[in-house]
């Protein structure tokens, strides 16, 4: 066998094995996603009444909470910004880290000074990579993340906003997570979680317009609100979490399809070089051959005379 | 027929139980609180403790509830909680070993757990 042809062979044999690994990764990863959208599903009802309940007191009584107004001069904000632990998922987690970006420059803007708080080990690597500081991380859920999880991320967070912002503490929180619209579509997105903007959890509830009752606190507006809030906060985190989750399994799912279709076809246009490579080497032994014949038979020839 | 109320029990990730019925018992951090249908719009902080819901078919569902609220209007209750199991859920020599470990590390959280796990479960 001729030097180039093994050459090609070699290629063709390691782009087997790669395709077979992504086309793994890819159905894996399909598996994955409606996993991953069935959780979204199951977390909805407690996600949509408890904004009902938040709706309900900061609407229903005239309580000034903390949590519900705005600062006048707001001059810290938390950022928290859900990327994956793992890569090969194409653009997944530098989309969300973009879009924390332009958060973060626009917050800057508004002459806020920015913590950072990040979910996954990419997004960590990133801020590191740069030397970027970031006040608290978590790695290692991304792929399946439990209330728990939500949890751990959330009691900082809602101990930052409690704090006052002299000692350190943050006036506004926001989320930076990629929003899981279709199996093809996700985007990055940022929102608001506290100060509460009534319109937005309205918006949230899909109740527009709708009277909600006068309800008797048990045992008091103040309190409730209090209870409620840092619930609010970790089924926001969690909702955003499971949310990621399904968009990193569809991310990957696309960049993996597209890398076993390139597999694909790189090893059908190398089958072709190493077809013409191997109808190159027959041909010239023919022609030796042939040659080698015809000059056997001239030297005969001439010998007979 | 008697009057009935809509019960939705929710847990963090998953829907617990809902149905119709005719009394719900929750533990609220002010006392136990009895709902019947037609009450007063309530909105409520749950205490960890049993949930004692009388269906209307007249049987009874138990569960442990740890933390949340209760929420009551237009004959609608829903019971959001973090964790809430149906008291035939509850493995019973799990929640027996969990008190004995808890009262062992002197953790309250998990002793109280493990307590209203059990009692939910003997309230069945």
């Amino acid at each position: 066998m001729g030097a180039q042809l093994r050459v090609y062979k070699r290629r063709i044999r390691a782009i087997t094995a790669t395709k077979k690994i992504t086309k793994a990764m890819e159905m894996i990863a399909a598996s994955r996603i409606v996993k991953a959208q069935r959780k979204v599903a199951a977390s909805m009802p407690y996600a949509t009444e408890l904004t009902r309940a938040v709706t309900a007191v900061a609407t229903g009584s005239n309580t000034k909470h903390a949590l519900t107004t705005e600062v006048e001069a707001p001059t810290r904000a938390a950022v928290l910004l859900i990327t994956s632990d793992r890569g090969l998922a194409g653009g997944y987690s530098s989309n969300a880290i973009k879009q924390a970006d332009r958060l973060t420059e626009r917050l800057r803007a508004e002459g806020k000074e920015v913590d950072s708080y990040i979910v996954g080990r990419k997004g960590v690597a990133y801020y590191g990579f740069r030397e970027r500081k970031v006040t608290d991380s978590w790695t290692g859920f991304t792929d399946s993340p439990a209330y728990a999880d939500a949890k751990r991320v959330a009691a900082p967070l809602i101990e930052a906003i409690q704090t006052e912002t002299a000692d350190g503490g943050v006036d506004e929180l926001h989320i930076v997570f990629t929003e899981f619209v279709s199996m093809m579509t996700q985007n990055a997105v940022d929102g608001r979680m506290l100060p509460l903007s009534l319109d937005q959890a309205q918006e949230e509830d899909g109740a527009k317009g709708e009277i909600l009752p006068l309800f008797e606190f048990e045992p008091s507006a103040e309190d409730v609100l209090d209870a409620l809030l840092p619930r609010y906060v970790e089924s926001r985190i969690y909702n955003a979490l499971l949310q990621s989750a399904a968009s990193e399994h569809a991310a990957r799912r696309r960049a993996m399809k597209s890398a076993t279709d390139n597999a694909g076809e790189l090893i059908k246009s190398l089958s072709r070089l190493a077809n013409a490579a191997r109808q190159a080497e027959i041909t010239q032994e023919i022609s030796e051959i042939v040659g080698g014949a015809s000059a056997m038979a001239d030297a005969t020839a001439g010998s007979d005379k | 027929m008697a009057a009935e109320l809509h019960v939705e029990m929710v847990a963090a990730d998953r829907n617990v139980w809902s149905g119709e019925a005719t009394l719900v018992v929750a533990r609220t951090t002010s006392g136990d609180i009895g709902v019947m249908p037609g009450h007063q719009p309530l909105l409520g902080v749950l205490e960890s403790g049993p949930v004692t819901i009388r269906t209307s078919d007249g049987g009874t569902v138990v569960a442990a509830v740890h933390g949340g609220f209760i929420s009551f209007a237009d004959n609608k209750l829903s019971l959001l909680a973090e964790i809430a199991e149906l008291a035939d859920e509850i493995d019973v020599q799990r929640a027996e070993r969990a008190l004995e470990r808890a009262k062992a590390d002197a953790d309250a959280a998990a002793e109280r757990r493990a307590d209203v796990r059990l009692r939910a479960v003997a309230g069945h």
